[in-house]
């Protein structure tokens, strides 16, 4: 497995987030986690690398136990995530932006560099010294996940990445994360759009309330109207 | 016209040596968002090391690479400072760091004339910039006109390290969004560390350039942070070329006023400042503060009503040291009524700080402010002395009427800058208006009358003024005024969504703590006998601070205990050694680390502590923080 989530517990000061999440992904696999607003998907993330200074379980990835270390040693082990909201540096220019989330080469993982992230994301070619603050949200957007790929993770936590997107600036979303499948990553997708998820995803997750409350192949989902009923809103 | 050129020239270079400190105190503030008050400290032991250095070894390269190396030397210091120290307290209240820094200052002071002994020293002259320029018959001193170069040099050369750097990237990155940077992989421990040495080295090159202009002494520290403060809010926090400009223009006032108004010439710079800060609240070259990404009211500890037993705790105390003429002799009691007086100024402190989340740096402004009422009245108007103590407390009310008007259009470390320098401004006023307040001689000969002239009757007085003070500004938190002034603590944007006016709020509360200090400090001025510029200085006001921080912020009781300890601390270390400042700031920064919640924070956590193990079901138990957002 190329991550496991055993037993995450969450917590905001006295708030208790995240009840025993558990969630497996494989080598090069793309896996959805679903949920409505509040469900928990982002505080899943942010457990796992480490942002949430309260939490408790184990998160082994590849073979390794990683829930003790550091959010930077997390990331250097090849985890690479991506925030919801874009938090991209407003003050530094996209190349700058960039050169933030650089890593050494990895052996396990696709190397990226500037000219390759050119190709995946054109928009972004086009624009290598505008400031990031004044950039639309789909390039925002798309700044966020080249900035993480510039480490050569193994694995992304894309946080909620259609988000208040045009269906246009969507189409592409679809077709660079297929790309970075195709080049070998794997990616935990976290959605409320079913239809985004379906267009990517090999397995989902879903997530209400801090629980995991289903997991299994799209398929298999698409055989459940009632979970799909219950826990998502279309 | 060549003497203004030559005034011109001299404000240029005295710019350079503020321009390397401010520089450096911005670009730490920038990424740690620690305001380092030992910055002053760095830049005097700079200073000193320099002296050493140069003095040692001779020729231009004894001097030149002394002074490169007394930089390296402190920048060394600076990284075991930050490891030792800030890395313990990043996560500490924010103020905390201030206070933490504050206690390394008071250290160094007392180090620095430990090893290179209480005068002043002067260095030697720069080789090759020891001659004088002619300008149309001015002399310029032709190191000055080195350091006018070297001013825009280190400018290009910070620009260049931020811009064309890997490092300086991340160091803009990480000024913005900490964790987004650790988010992609980078240690933000070391990056702050490097930034702290970086930061440090600026300080320590601006202090060993000054030796061939300035004597090296142990108050430089003190000196050059005030100033560095003003450059830094003028420039904007955190912009390098703010800096550079405000350094400038500071130090060209500071020329330029001595001439044109020899009388108000400090004040003109503070003045400036505050136009600034009215005008552009963050600063020439800064940038609107973000909102803090952090999850609110959670580490905030509320207030609540204490409980019978308390009650009863508090007045069997009150009543103990009631008693104390009853035992302790005449030096005691006044030791006693110094303590009640300064009670009575920390929880007025207190009550802005941790009520009102406005963190004054200027408060002994209305304290000093309160103790010239008082004499004003009795030596002019001769006035008794009850209807002085009753007047004599409205002075500090005007004064923080009119500042705090201003004052609370801000917040955060802007709303404390420009207290700082109003309470500047009076102290110069109070400095330098000889002919109504006797100026550094101060106004003698306030004396109590009879009927509280002995020290046990003084006493009393005093203590039960505090125990009135403190009673009223806790009825006070309890009022709809204190929940509406806590509302605005906590959420400006929805205080005011409510209906609540929230600047008229806070400027109330503005000018009920500076009438309160001002009732410490009319008695202040009885105490003592006499009123000098120091009583409303900048070394009281972070007094203030630290007996507030010290007690806890956070906490219901941290003024009164804060005062109570740093107060009898103080005054007891300077009756038993010569060192007190090296003990009293190892003891602060002590207390910083260990316990980041300060001396009340601290009690309430082993009481917490001792409430779990033992079982539930006592009245006596406050309900934890159900706070979830």
């Amino acid at each position: 497995m190329k991550l496991t989530v055993q037993d995450l517990n969450s917590h905001y000061g006295p708030a208790h987030i995240l009840f025993d999440i558990g969630f497996e992904v494989g080598e090069g696999e793309v896996v959805a986690l679903l949920g409505r607003n509040g469900a928990g998907k982002s505080t899943t993330f942010r457990s796992i690398v480490g942002l949430v200074a309260q939490r408790t379980g184990r998160i082994m990835f590849e073979g390794k136990d990683v829930s003790a270390k550091p959010t930077h040693e997390i990331v250097r082990e090849g985890l690479g995530y991506v925030p919801e909201e874009r938090r991209i540096f407003t003050d530094l220019t996209v190349e700058e932006n960039l050169e933030v989330g650089r890593q050494p080469k990895r052996a396990n993982a696709p190397h990226w560099n500037r000219e390759k992230l050119f190709t995946l994301f054109p928009n972004l070619g086009e624009m290598k010294n505008r400031p990031g603050g004044r950039m639309s949200g789909g390039e925002q957007q798309m700044l966020t996940i080249a900035r993480t790929l510039m480490g050569n993770p193994s694995l992304v936590l894309l946080d909620e990445p259609s988000e208040g997107l045009s269906p246009k600036i969507v189409e592409q979303m679809v077709d660079a994360i297929l790309t970075m499948k195709k080049e070998g990553v794997s990616i935990v997708v976290s959605e409320q759009n079913l239809h985004f998820a379906r267009l990517i995803s090999d397995r989902a997750y879903i997530i209400e309330r801090g629980r995991i409350c289903f997991g299994g192949t799209m398929a298999e989902l698409d055989a459940r109207p009632d979970i799909r009923d219950a826990h998502l809103s279309l | 016209m060549a003497f203004y050129v030559v005034q011109f020239l001299t404000g240029l270079a005295s710019a350079a040596s503020l321009f390397l400190v401010a520089s450096g105190l911005s670009i730490i503030f920038g990424v740690t968002r620690i305001v380092n008050f030992a910055h002053g400290a760095f830049y005097m032991i700079g200073a000193y090391i320099a002296f050493t250095l140069t003095e040692r070894f001779s020729g231009a390269f004894g001097f030149w690479g002394g002074v490169v190396a007394a930089a390296l030397a402190v920048a060394l210091i600076g990284v075991l400072v930050e490891i030792v120290l800030l890395r313990r307290i990043y996560h500490a209240p924010e103020l905390f760091q201030l206070l933490g820094t504050f206690g390394l200052t008071l250290m160094v002071e007392d180090l620095v004339v430990l090893i290179w002994g209480p005068d002043d020293l002067v260095g030697r002259r720069a080789p090759g910039f020891k001659g004088a320029v002619d300008f149309f018959g001015q002399n310029i001193p032709s190191y000055d006109l080195f350091l006018i170069a070297l001013g825009p040099v280190v400018l290009g050369v910070l620009w260049l390290l931020f811009q064309r750097t890997r490092w300086g990237v991340l160091v803009r990155a990480a000024t913005q969004d900490r964790d987004m940077v650790a988010a992609l992989g980078v240690n933000q421990k070391w990056l702050f560390t490097s930034v702290f040495a970086v930061g440090v080295f600026l300080a320590a090159l601006g202090g060993a350039l000054q030796i061939p202009r300035d004597a090296v002494h142990h108050a430089m520290d003190l000196r050059i942070i005030v100033e560095v403060f003003v450059v830094v809010v003028i420039g904007g926090l955190g912009s390098i070329v703010g800096a550079f400009v405000a350094a400038v223009l500071v130090s060209e006032l500071n020329a330029f006023g001595i001439l044109i108004f020899p009388k108000i010439s400090i004040i003109l710079v503070f003045l400036v400042m505050a136009v600034v800060l009215i005008v552009r609240p963050w600063g020439l070259f800064g940038k609107p503060e973000a909102a803090a990404r952090k999850t609110p009211g959670l580490s905030v500890n509320p207030w609540r009503p204490l409980t019978l037993n308390e009650r009863l705790a508090s007045l069997a105390a009150l009543i103990i040291a009631a008693m104390l003429p009853l035992f302790a002799g005449n030096y005691a009691l006044t030791v006693g009524s110094e303590i009640a007086i300064f009670v009575i100024f920390a929880v007025s402190l207190h009550f802005l700080m941790s009520v009102g989340g406005l963190a004054s740096f200027g408060h002994a402004a209305y304290f000093g402010l309160g103790a010239y009422g008082v004499a004003f009245l009795a030596k002019m108007a001769g006035l008794p002395m009850i209807v002085c103590l009753l007047l004599g407390p409205l002075l500090g009310c005007m004064g923080a009427a009119v500042f705090g008007f201003f004052a609370v259009q801000l917040s955060g470390v802007y709303f404390a800058m420009l207290t700082l320098a109003f309470a500047q401004i009076v102290w110069s006023i109070a400095f330098q208006w000889v002919s109504v307040t006797g100026g550094d001689n101060g106004i003698l000969g306030v004396w109590p009358e009879k009927w509280a002239a002995s020290p046990s009757h003084f006493y009393w007085l005093a203590l039960g003024v505090a125990a009135l003070v403190t009673i009223a500004l806790r009825v006070m938190v309890f009022s709809p005024f204190g929940y509406a002034l806590r509302a605005t603590r906590d959420s400006l944007l929805r205080s005011e969504a409510v209906g609540i006016n929230a600047k008229r709020i806070q400027w109330t509360a503005f000018v009920i703590a500076g009438t309160t200090a001002g009732i410490g400090g009319a008695l202040f001025a009885y105490l003592k006998g006499s009123v000098f510029p120091d009583n409303l200085g900048i070394s009281l006001s972070v007094d203030a601070l630290v007996m507030v921080l010290l007690g806890g912020v956070e906490t219901v009781s941290g003024g009164v205990i804060g005062a109570i300890v740093y107060k009898a601390l103080n005054i007891w270390l300077v009756s038993q050694t010569d060192l007190s400042k090296l003990v009293l700031g190892g003891f602060i920064v002590l207390i910083v680390v260990v316990f980041p919640k300060g001396i009340v924070g601290m009690l309430e956590i082993l009481a917490q502590r001792r409430r779990k193990s033992s079982p539930p079901g006592s009245s006596l138990l406050a309900k934890p923080v159900e706070s979830a957002e």
